[in-house]
C-alpha cells in the first residue's frame, strides 16, 4: 500500500487526472459517434509527428538548463533545412533525408551560441531562453522575406520573391515517413509504422547516450554542478553539447513533424510549438530537472490524445469547440504544476 | 584603469537605452514622418501606456522582477469593461464602473498569483508568464461560454449570434476616450490629455510615497534578501503577495486607461501583448530586473513608441516592405528583453565572481579581477 502511494505521489495527481479524463473520452467516444479505430489512427499519427520534438526536451532538462523554451532555434535550424531541400529540388526519401542532413550544420551553429549564451546566465535560463527564441522568430521572419529563394512553389506568385507562410511538400516528400511500411487496417485506421520506427530510433539513441560517458557526465552536471565539477567534469562543455543536441532533435522534429503535416510554416509559426512540446514531457512526468524516455512517451501520447479526443468528442458532446481553452488550461496548467512543485522535492 | 572600468560599467548598464536611442534616430529621417508628428504620437501614447508601466515597479522592489503576470489584471479590467458596456454606463462613469467590477477580481487574482510565486522563488518571471497564460484559459472560457449563459448578458448587441460569448471585438463607443477628453488641453498645436496625466502623476506620488511606508521599506528589504528580512521579523512571503496584488490592480486599472484610449477591445487577445510591452517598455527606459525608477518608465515609453511609430513606415521605405517594419519592430521588441535579462544575469554573476576574488585575496590580485577571466571561473573555480 505504502508503494502505490509513494507511486501516486510520484506520479503526480495533475497526470492521473488527465490520463482518466482520456480514458473517458476513448470510452465516450463510441457513444458519440466518433471512430474509435480512427481515433486511435490520429492520435499514433499525431504521436509520432510531435514525438522528437517532445525528445528534444531531454538532454536540456537532463544537464540542468531546465525546460528548452528556446526549443525555436532547433524549429528554425529545421525549416532552413525543408525550405533548402525544395530549393535544391530533393525528391522522396532523398529529400526528407536531405533536409535533415542540410538543417544539421545550422542547427550545431544555432546550438552552439545558444549555449555560450545560456552558460553566461545560469540560473535564469528558462525566461532568457524564451525570449531569445521569439526575438530569432522575429529576425527569421525578416530573413524569410529577403533570402533569395526562388522555386516558384514556395515564393509568393506575384512578387516573384519572399517565402509564402505555408509551403506545401506534396510533390516533394509528403508523408514520407507516414507511408513507409504503413499498415491499413479496415477503412480508417492506418498504422504509421516508419514513422514510429524513425520515432523510436531516435529515442533508442537518445537512451544509448545517456548511458555512454558524456551521457552520464552530463547528467551528473545537472543533477549537481558542483559535485560534477570536483570530480573533473567540464561543466559548460556538458550543457553546451545538451543544447546543440536539444536544438538538433528540434531541428529533426519539425521536419518529421512537415513530412506528416503536409506544409512548411514559416514566419511567426514555430513559436506556439513550443509550448506544447514543454508541456507534453512534463505531463509525462519529468520534472524541469528529470527527464527519460518513458516521460517523453507517455507524455506525448497522453498529451496528443487529449488534443485529439477534445475537439471531435467534446464538441459532438456540447455541441460547441471548447477545445482550444482545454488545450491552453491544460498545456499550461501542466507547466505551472511542474514550475511550482520542483521547491516541494528538493525540501 | 579605474575610469576604462567605469566606462565600460556605464555602457554595459545602459547599453540598451544607448541602442535604442541609435536605431531610433537613424530610422526618423526614411521614415519621413515630422518630428511634430511624432511628439504628438508619443504625447498619446504616454498617456496610453504609462499607467500599465508604472504598475511593474512594486514587484521589481521586492525582488520578484518583471511581473509578467501582471496580464491577470488587464483581463480583470476587460472584464468590467464588458459589464461597463453591457449595463450601458458611458463616459467616464463607465470607466470607473469598470474598475469597480474589476477591482475585486484582480485582487483575487493577484493573491493567487502571489501564492503561485511564494512557491515558485528565483522563477518569479518564467512562473509568471506561465501563469498569464493559463488564466488566459480561463478568461476565455468565463467570457466564452459563461457570459450570456450562465451570467445573463443584457446587451444581446455584444453577444455573439449562437446566444452566448461576447464578441471578438467589442466597440467601446460609449467610454471611447472619455478619461482622455474631460480636459483636453490644446497647447502648440498639441493635444494633451490633462486628466489622464493628473491620473498618472497621481499614481508616481503614491509609488514615491510607498516606498516611503513601512510596508514599502519592508519589500526593499525583502527584495535585497528574503532571509535576512525574515530574520529581521518581516513577513516575506506575505508582504510578497501585496506587492503582487498592488500591481495586478494597477495592471487592471491600467488596461481600462488604455482601453478607453484605444476605443474598442479585442476580447480574446487585447492582453496578449500587455506584458510584453510594458516590460520591454520599462527595460528599454534602462530599468533592469532589480532596479526601475519612476524615470524609467517614463523614457521607456517614449523610446520604445518612438520607435513603434517609425519603423513601419521606416522599413516600407528601405526595404520595400512595411512587413519588415513591422517584423523589425517585434524582434527589436522582444531582442530587447532578452538582452536586458542576459546583461543583468550576466552582470550578477560577474559581481558575485569578483567578489569572491577580492575575498581570495592578493596573491590573485586586482589585474584579474575584471573581465573574462572572473567570468570564467564563475563555472570553473
Amino acid at each position: 500500500m505504502r508503494n502505490f502511494k509513494t507511486f501516486i505521489q510520484d506520479f503526480g495527481w495533475p497526470r492521473i487526472i488527465i490520463f482518466f479524463f482520456l480514458v473517458a473520452l476513448f470510452i465516450m467516444a463510441p457513444f458519440v459517434g466518433v471512430r474509435l479505430d480512427a481515433s486511435f489512427s490520429d492520435v499514433l499519427n499525431r504521436f509520432g509527428q510531435n514525438a522528437i520534438m517532445v525528445l528534444a526536451m531531454v538532454p536540456m532538462i537532463q544537464s540542468g538548463c531546465g525546460l528548452n523554451f528556446g526549443l525555436a532555434l532547433g524549429l528554425v535550424a529545421g525549416l532552413l533545412g525543408a525550405t533548402l531541400s525544395l530549393q535544391l529540388e530533393l525528391h522522396g526519401m532523398l529529400g526528407f533525408l536531405g533536409a535533415i542532413v542540410l538543417a544539421t550544420p545550422f542547427s550545431i551553429i544555432f546550438g552552439w551560441f545558444y549555449a555560450k549564451l545560456l552558460n553566461k546566465v545560469k540560473g535564469e535560463e528558462m525566461t532568457i531562453a524564451m525570449y531569445v527564441g521569439f526575438s530569432f522568430i522575429m529576425f527569421m521572419c525578416i530573413m524569410w522575406l529577403i533570402l533569395p529563394y526562388n522555386n516558384p512553389t514556395m515564393v509568393w506568385g506575384y512578387a516573384g520573391k519572399g517565402l509564402r507562410t505555408t509551403i506545401s511538400v506534396e510533390n516533394y516528400w509528403l508523408k514520407i515517413l507516414n507511408n513507409f511500411l504503413a499498415i491499413k487496417i479496415g477503412q480508417f485506421f492506418v498504422f504509421p509504422t516508419g514513422l514510429l520506427l524513425f520515432v523510436a530510433l531516435f529515442a533508442f539513441l537518445m537512451w544509448l547516450f545517456l548511458r555512454s560517458k558524456t551521457g552520464t557526465a552530463m547528467t551528473a552536471v545537472g543533477s549537481n554542478p558542483d559535485f560534477a565539477r570536483a570530480s573533473g567534469v567540464d561543466v559548460d562543455k556538458m550543457r553546451t553539447i545538451s543544447v546543440i543536441i536539444s536544438t538538433f532533435l528540434g531541428a529533426v522534429g519539425i521536419i518529421v513533424y512537415e513530412q506528416s503535416f503536409g506544409f512548411i510554416q514559416l514566419y511567426t509559426a514555430p513559436s506556439p510549438m513550443v509550448f506544447p512540446a514543454v508541456a507534453a514531457i512534463l505531463i509525462g512526468g519529468a520534472s524541469i530537472n528529470k527527464a527519460s524516455m518513458v516521460n517523453v512517451l507517455v507524455g506525448t501520447i497522453l498529451f496528443q490524445g487529449l488534443l485529439t479526443m477534445t475537439p471531435s468528442v467534446i464538441n459532438s458532446l456540447l455541441q460547441t469547440d471548447m477545445s482550444e481553452v482545454i488545450r491552453i488550461i491544460v498545456s499550461n496548467g501542466m507547466i505551472l504544476y511542474a514550475l511550482t512543485r520542483k521547491i516541494k522535492v528538493s525540501k | 584603469m579605474s575610469a576604462r572600468k567605469k566606462l565600460s560599467t556605464f555602457f554595459s548598464r545602459y547599453a540598451v537605452v544607448i541602442i535604442f536611442v541609435i536605431i531610433t534616430l537613424i530610422a526618423i529621417p526614411p521614415s519621413g514622418l515630422s518630428i511634430k508628428y511624432i511628439l504628438q504620437e508619443i504625447i498619446t501614447r504616454l498617456g496610453r501606456n504609462s499607467f500599465l508601466v508604472l504598475a511593474l515597479l512594486l514587484p521589481i522592489y521586492a525582488g520578484m522582477g518583471l511581473n509578467f503576470g501582471m496580464t491577470l489584471g488587464a483581463m480583470a479590467g476587460q472584464v468590467g469593461l464588458i459589464f461597463a458596456v453591457n449595463y450601458g454606463i458611458s463616459n467616464w462613469q463607465g470607466l470607473v464602473f469598470a474598475l469597480l467590477v474589476g477591482l475585486p477580481i484582480s485582487v483575487l487574482l493577484g493573491y493567487v498569483c502571489g501564492l503561485v510565486m511564494n512557491r515558485a522563488k528565483g522563477r518569479e518571471m518564467v512562473t509568471g508568464y506561465i501563469l498569464a497564460f493559463f488564466i488566459n484559459g480561463i478568461y476565455q472560457f468565463f467570457v466564452m461560454y459563461m457570459l450570456g449563459s450562465v451570467i445573463p448578458m443584457g446587451n444581446k448587441s455584444i453577444v455573439l449570434s449562437r446566444g452566448y460569448g461576447i464578441r471578438n471585438t467589442l466597440n467601446l463607443e460609449s467610454v471611447r476616450q472619455s478619461l482622455d477628453n474631460i480636459v483636453m488641453l490644446r497647447v502648440g498645436g498639441f493635444s494633451i490629455p490633462l486628466v489622464t496625466f493628473i491620473v498618472i502623476a497621481l499614481l508616481c506620488v503614491f509609488v514615491v510615497w510607498f516606498k516611503k511606508t513601512k510596508l514599502g521599506q519592508d519589500m526593499r528589504a525583502v527584495g535585497q534578501d528574503m532571509a535576512v528580512a525574515e530574520a529581521a521579523g518581516i513577513p516575506v512571503e506575505k508582504t510578497r503577495i501585496v506587492a503582487i496584488i498592488i500591481s495586478t490592480v494597477l495592471a487592471c486599472a491600467g488596461q481600462i486607461i488604455f482601453l478607453q484610449n484605444m476605443g474598442n477591445l479585442a476580447t480574446y487577445n487585447a492582453h496578449d501583448q500587455t506584458g510584453f510591452f510594458a516590460v520591454a517598455a520599462i527595460l528599454v527606459g534602462g530599468a533592469s530586473v532589480t532596479h526601475a525608477s519612476i524615470a524609467n518608465v517614463f523614457l521607456g515609453v517614449t523610446l520604445l513608441h518612438a520607435m513603434f511609430v517609425v519603423s513601419p513606415l521606416a522599413g516600407q521605405k528601405l526595404f520595400g516592405s512595411a512587413m519588415i517594419g513591422e517584423y523589425f519592430r517585434q524582434f527589436i521588441g522582444y531582442g530587447v528583453i532578452a538582452i536586458s535579462l542576459v546583461l543583468y544575469a550576466w552582470r550578477t554573476r560577474k559581481a558575485a565572481a569578483e567578489a569572491r576574488l577580492s575575498l581570495r585575496g592578493a596573491q590573485n590580485g586586482p589585474g584579474k579581477g575584471n573581465g573574462k577571466p572572473a567570468v570564467g571561473n564563475g563555472g570553473q573555480a
